[in-house]
């Protein structure tokens, strides 16, 4: 009987653990996300809105009306002798305002002492679905896409190529002064763009690439020190017993790489694909170095900016337009997030 | 190929067949190693190397883009300029100040994050962890936008949120005072990776060290303290280095919350920002050389110092 009466605690307990600890992570979580709610319903709020300190500040909504006699009628909650009612504005004066009630027009009109602008006006829910198609056009969004594709399938084609020949011949190959080279690789992750960029940059306009998609792909074409990194961490898991009987069967390095050791690592070779997109499709400080004269070849990121420094008046197509730049991430995040977060937790904690 | 080598080898003596084909070998290491790595040893010579030599001799010239033809080396004057230079002081400023404030408050969630993450009492864990580390996939000029909409004092939510506790909230985005805090603020929501990083390392902590502390009658905090610290300071070591880099590049979320200004009264102002707009509005590029390769020494130094203090506070297993 003690025992059980224990066990009945013990369990008790650990459900009043689950709900505490649960309770705080949905609460931490609710505060870390309501931004993206803030955006989604801001984007789909009218811009009168807006300015309207009366409107709800959370539900896209806009002043109700009524139509009457062919005129359109605003909306007010009237405090009557007994309750509040929602009647419709005939005839508005500062000291007399006339009313009729919208659910029973035939009972003629109500006259009401005092000024009507001291009413609170009746609001209805009002989601603008068009600003979505507004901002769409507004922001140019088939052309910032397109650029923003053809930089980041580009650079991804040519980052991935690229680091996975390096990251073959630094994982196996052994030669002479190759952990000294290995060790400047990883140093370069250091190295501020900063310090390379001015030359760069001069050097660009000469070739005249500056307005060009050129130098936000071309330099992606020589690997980079993360994606050999990663690469080489998985490429040297793969047994080296596996490529030594294909060279014996007669296969050269480039058939090893081809049939072995990349269909060995489609994992490691996702993860940093999706890492380059990613940072191609989320990168201002390029673009804006190179292109920001050319809004033909802006990407979203550099649009976006743009259009908001120009249309702080219209804060509902600002979120619109947030929502819409940063929807394929995220989706892409969600539904490849496993690969991710491994290839983060690789990266990050083996150093 | 290999088959060809494979016959010649069995005609020689052990010893010999050996010594050839390990002499063999070699070549075929290096040779295929250097062919493998050229696109990066390209790279580094022409993206790395050359152009950061560059930026140095640069930064003993007054380059400026729109008049290269009057271009002369003008010695240590732009080195000389940058301790005089108040903006450069006040780039400094707001960027340390940023990374004072920021790092331990990211530093601090982000372990209540992990802890919270691991904890066997959490429910959805795996959604718990998406979705914290989701907003580091958001673009970060869509981030800044949504953030400085949420921080508005017209619409935005933050504010309505302290008035609902009785704060009157005050404008974050153009005042000089709270737009630090609303800056670390928004750097929380980059707290996805150090969050995985550290709950990976916490998993990592052996549980007879736990055992061992509850037999030694450790309390909850003890056993944070003593053990779990220590064990995951490798990765808190690490991120600490990430954080402390990434403040000296803090560029984006600046720029476009301000459209570029560094204010309200040089406020946002970071290192970076400062670069830039001497680089590239004002075109003086060896000046920007110069302030360019003062933030490749600052990053540089950081990162040495950070590896030589590990050794005093970091714990590795094995070692």
């Amino acid at each position: 009987m003690a025992v059980k009466e224990q066990y009945m605690t013990q369990r008790q307990r650990n459900i009043l653990n689950k709900v505490l600890v649960t309770g705080i992570g949905l609460f931490f979580l609710l505060v870390f996300l309501t931004p993206l709610g803030y955006m989604a319903v801001t984007g789909i709020k009218g811009t009168d809105q807006i300015n309207d300190p009366d409107a709800s500040p959370f539900w896209p909504q806009s002043p109700k009306t009524v139509e009457y006699e062919g005129e359109v009628l605003q909306v007010f909650e009237v405090p009557t002798d007994d309750d509040v009612k929602e009647l419709a504005a005939v005839k508005k004066t500062r000291t007399m305002t006339t009313f009729i009630d919208p659910s029973n027009p035939a009972a003629g009109q109500i006259e009401w002492e005092g000024n009507w602008r001291q009413l609170t006006p009746v609001y209805e829910p009002d989601p603008k679905w068009e600003n979505f198609r507004r901002a769409w056009t507004e922001l140019n969004f088939p052309r910032l896409f397109r650029n923003t594709l053809i930089i980041a399938v580009t650079g991804t084609i040519g980052a991935v190529g690229s680091s996975i020949l390096v990251a073959y011949g630094f994982s196996r190959f052994d030669f002479k002064g190759k952990n000294a080279l290995f060790m400047i690789l990883i140093g370069t992750i250091i190295l501020p763009v900063q310090a390379t960029l001015i030359p760069t940059y001069i050097v660009f306009a000469r070739l005249g690439w500056i307005n060009t998609f050129l130098p936000l792909v071309v330099p992606h074409f020589f690997a980079n020190a993360y994606n050999v990194f990663l690469l080489r961490q998985y490429f040297l898991q793969i047994p080296r017993e596996i490529d030594q009987a294909a060279m014996i069967d007669g296969a050269g390095p480039f058939r090893i790489l081809t049939s072995i050791i990349i269909p060995q690592s489609v994992p490691a070779i996702t993860a940093v694909s999706l890492f380059h997109f990613f940072f191609a499709w989320n990168d201002f400080f390029t673009p804006l170095i190179y292109l920001v004269s050319k809004p033909e070849l802006w990407p979203l990121s550099v649009g976006l900016q743009r259009f908001n420094a120009t249309y702080g008046r219209m804060p509902n197509l600002i979120q619109t337009g947030a929502l819409i730049t940063l929807v394929l991430p995220v989706i892409i995040f969600f539904s490849a997030q496993r690969v991710f977060m491994q290839g983060i937790v690789f990266s990050g904690v083996e150093k | 190929m290999a088959t060809a080598n494979r016959s010649r080898v069995t005609a020689e003596t052990p010893v010999a067949a050996k010594r050839i084909k390990a002499g063999h070998m070699q070549r075929y290491h290096t040779k295929w190693g250097l062919i493998f790595i050229s696109p990066w040893i390209l790279g580094f010579l022409l993206w790395l190397l050359i152009p950061t030599v560059a930026t140095l001799i640069f930064s003993f010239t007054n380059y400026s883009a729109v008049t290269p033809e009057l271009t002369e080396f003008v010695g240590l004057k732009n080195y000389a300029r940058l301790p005089t230079d108040p903006k450069v002081i006040t780039s400094l400023w707001v960027t340390i100040r940023y990374a004072l404030i920021s790092i331990p408050i990211t530093l601090g969630f982000g372990l209540l994050l992990a802890m919270l993450g691991n904890s066997e009492h959490l429910l959805g864990k795996n959604v718990f962890r998406t979705l914290f580390y989701m907003p580091m996939m958001i673009p970060a000029v869509a981030g800044a936008v949504i953030w400085k909409g949420v921080l508005n004092t017209q619409t935005g939510w933050f504010n309505l949120g302290l008035e609902a506790v009785g704060i009157p909230g005050p404008d974050w985005i153009n005042s000089p005072t709270w737009i630090t805090p609303a800056l670390v603020f928004i750097g929380l929501w980059g707290v996805g990776n150090l969050m995985l990083t550290l709950m990976a390392g916490m998993q990592g902590v052996p549980t007879e060290l736990y055992e061992a502390a509850d037999l030694d009658g450790a309390n909850p905090w003890h056993k944070f303290r003593h053990v779990t610290l220590p064990m995951i300071s490798p990765v808190l070591f690490y991120n600490l280095t990430l954080m402390l880099i990434g403040t000296f590049k803090y560029f984006d979320m600046a720029y476009v919350l301000k459209d570029g200004t560094g204010g309200p009264a040089d406020q946002t102002l970071f290192y970076v920002l400062n670069w830039y707009k001497n680089s590239f509005e004002y075109n003086l590029m060896g000046y920007g050389s110069a302030l360019a390769w003062v933030l490749f020494l600052i990053v540089l130094i950081l990162t040495i110092v950070n590896f030589r203090a590990q050794n005093r506070w970091v714990y590795y297993a094995g070692d």
